[in-house]
């Protein structure tokens, strides 16, 4: 029975193993392609390059247009960062509120609220495009920030609803009996308390604004404001056919950091969806 | 949901204190009647409408959606390869997703490095980068065709041919199976080992186990997923879009690109309009028949709610 059971252990690790290298393969090939000159990369050949050569990295970044690469990282940044602080402003004010006070259509609100999980953001985005020409938004990063400010993202609020509900009722209750007012709670008891899951709304809504391209692509228009998703994608389209080790290493610029954020925050990913058991 | 009313505190139960609620969900409140509600209710509106965002919407009856059924050239061929996408993507995600979570279920060691390097891809999600490297990935002789040589199998023109494109676009979607899978695994860690055990005594094989215990047991996390998959599959857009642009020969026009090019390529916001409201109908009939379904497939352990 013993040598049966490890066996079997082995057995798995060896599948888990294939399947993982199979999994990664791709990447670690974009990777090391972005070394490659462009000759190598069409010869296929093998995983490593001949020679390490940052001649993609270097002509990719540059390249022949009004802006380069480091424009487009800078205003990636520029919509990433204060989407990221506004969505961990307001969701945990949002998820406090449902979750623990029962005011008047709070069952109403809150079923309205998990409802727009389902809302498909294709459905919406016409009249949305319509709202934000009228409000003079359009080829700004508003779009994105004014949003995330606005808790529109259910996921996030449901993430922390969550977490709230896991911690006792008897903390904010003591607080109060010592004549804490809920706006002191929520600062005071429950902020301190709601990190981790406040750090999984950050890791989340970093990647998504990070990564983003349909909204970009539709609120974004000029070249000026393009973030990294745009930047790649038209020198796709100029530079397809000749320049692939820059394409390559550009790709690399633009998935390393999410790649990075990933390996040190990986721990509150995992729990996100784990706790919400939302997100597909 | 479960309440988590507590009457104990008499304080807490006047209206003064629990109307502070509203203060706390107030940009919840304005978000959603703003940028979420006042949209999806205006889109129902111009889609009854010609609107080319010059001139004012101009009333349409159900010409736009008289149009989109009768001499649309594209509609039927974009609702054809959605949902062609929906039926291949979300089940082999899904089933892939469990098979995985299930090998890691097994308490190997090192659960945790595998854990991350089969969550990766899904982090990128709907990334342009990845969509190059698929390109990249699926070209004539590419790596892909590199690989498959080795058993034999000749090079085809993944991308380029209408009979493969759809398929190998759609891989992507597969590939990043990662959060499905963090869901299933949190599910099986609650399956309980004596059930197995009693099964095992019982004289129950592993795969009568499996349908037996595990699978009803993991029936709520297998609906929560179906549906939030399908929604996300419906709206399938980065991907395709860079990749191929729906082509060739419309294989990969997907419905969200139709949506796209209608809105913002040829300005017909009304005719969008519409095509996103059959879209949105769709899904909510879908979804309607998933949540209707469960009481014959969905197993609560606590009796259901």
């Amino acid at each position: 029975m013993p040598t049966k059971r490890i066996l079997r252990k082995v057995l798995v690790h060896l599948v888990l193993i294939a399947l993982g290298l199979v999994m990664i393969y791709p990447l670690i090939w974009l990777f090391f392609g972005s070394f490659k000159t462009n000759r190598e990369i069409l010869g296929g050949g093998g995983l490593l390059p001949e020679k390490f050569l940052l001649e993609g990295y270097i002509l990719g970044w540059k390249n022949d247009w009004q802006y380069n690469f480091g424009h487009f990282l800078g205003n990636t940044f520029r919509l990433v960062v204060p989407t990221v602080f506004f969505s961990v402003l307001s969701t945990p004010l949002v998820a406090y509120g449902f979750a623990r006070f029962r005011f008047r259509g709070h069952k109403l609100l809150f079923a309205l609220m998990l409802s727009t999980l389902m809302l498909p953001n294709t459905v919406v985005i016409v009249p949305r495009y319509i709202l934000f020409r009228n409000f003079g938004w359009l080829d700004s990063y508003l779009p994105f920030t004014i949003p995330a400010l606005l808790a529109t993202t259910p996921f996030h609020i449901f993430m922390v609803y969550q977490f709230i509900r896991g911690l006792p009722r008897e903390l904010d209750e003591s607080a109060m009996i010592d004549g804490c007012g809920p706006v002191r709670i929520y600062c005071q008891i429950l902020l301190p308390l709601l990190k981790p899951v406040i750090v999984s709304v950050a890791v989340f809504q970093f990647i998504w604004s990070w990564n983003d391209f349909f909204n970009v692509l539709i609120f974004i228009s000029s070249v000026h404001k393009y973030t990294l998703t745009l930047g790649l994608r038209m020198m796709l389209d100029i530079d397809a056919a000749s320049a692939w080790n820059q394409i390559m290493a550009m790709s690399v610029v633009s998935l390393l950091p999410c790649a990075l954020f990933y390996f040190f925050t990986q721990k509150y990913f995992v729990e996100g969806i784990a706790t919400t058991g939302l997100k597909g | 949901m479960k309440k988590n009313n507590n009457p104990s505190v008499s304080m807490k139960a006047t209206g003064g204190y629990q109307n502070w609620g509203y203060v706390f969900i107030a940009p919840w409140l304005v978000g959603f009647l703003l940028l979420q509600l006042y949209p999806l209710l205006s889109s129902m509106f111009y889609s009854f409408t010609d609107f080319d965002l010059l001139n004012p919407p101009q009333w349409a009856g159900l010409r736009n959606f008289v149009y989109a059924f009768t001499k649309d050239r594209y509609f039927f061929q974009s609702v054809q390869v959605t949902v062609t996408r929906v039926l291949f993507a979300v089940p082999a995600k899904l089933i892939f997703a469990l098979l995985v979570a299930m090998l890691l279920n097994c308490r190997v060691r090192g659960i945790g490095l595998y854990r991350t390097v089969f969550y990766l891809p899904s982090i990128f999600g709907g990334s342009v980068a990845i969509a190059i490297l698929w390109r990249f990935l699926f070209m004539r002789e590419g790596l892909v065709d590199q690989f498959l040589a080795n058993f034999g199998i000749a090079p085809r023109d993944w991308l380029g041919s209408p009979d493969t494109a759809l398929f190998t676009v759609s891989l992507v979607t597969v590939w990043e199976f990662g959060s499905s899978m963090v869901l299933f695994l949190a599910g099986l860690k609650q399956v309980p080992e004596e059930l197995h055990e009693a099964a095992r005594i019982d004289g129950a094989g592993a795969v009568q186990r499996f349908f037996r215990i595990t699978f009803p047991l993991l029936t709520p996390v297998v609906f929560f997923n179906l549906i939030m998959q399908v929604i996300n599959a419906f709206q399938e857009f980065t991907t395709p879009f860079v990749i191929t642009g729906g082509g060739p020969a419309r294989s990969t026009y997907l419905y969200a690109m139709m949506i796209y090019e209608n809105g913002f390529k040829f300005l017909k916001m009304g005719y969008a309009s519409a095509l996103s409201w059959l879209m949105f109908l769709v899904i909510i009939l879908l979804t309607a028949l998933v949540f209707k379904s469960s009481p014959y497939w969905v197993h609560y352990s606590d009796g259901g709610e």
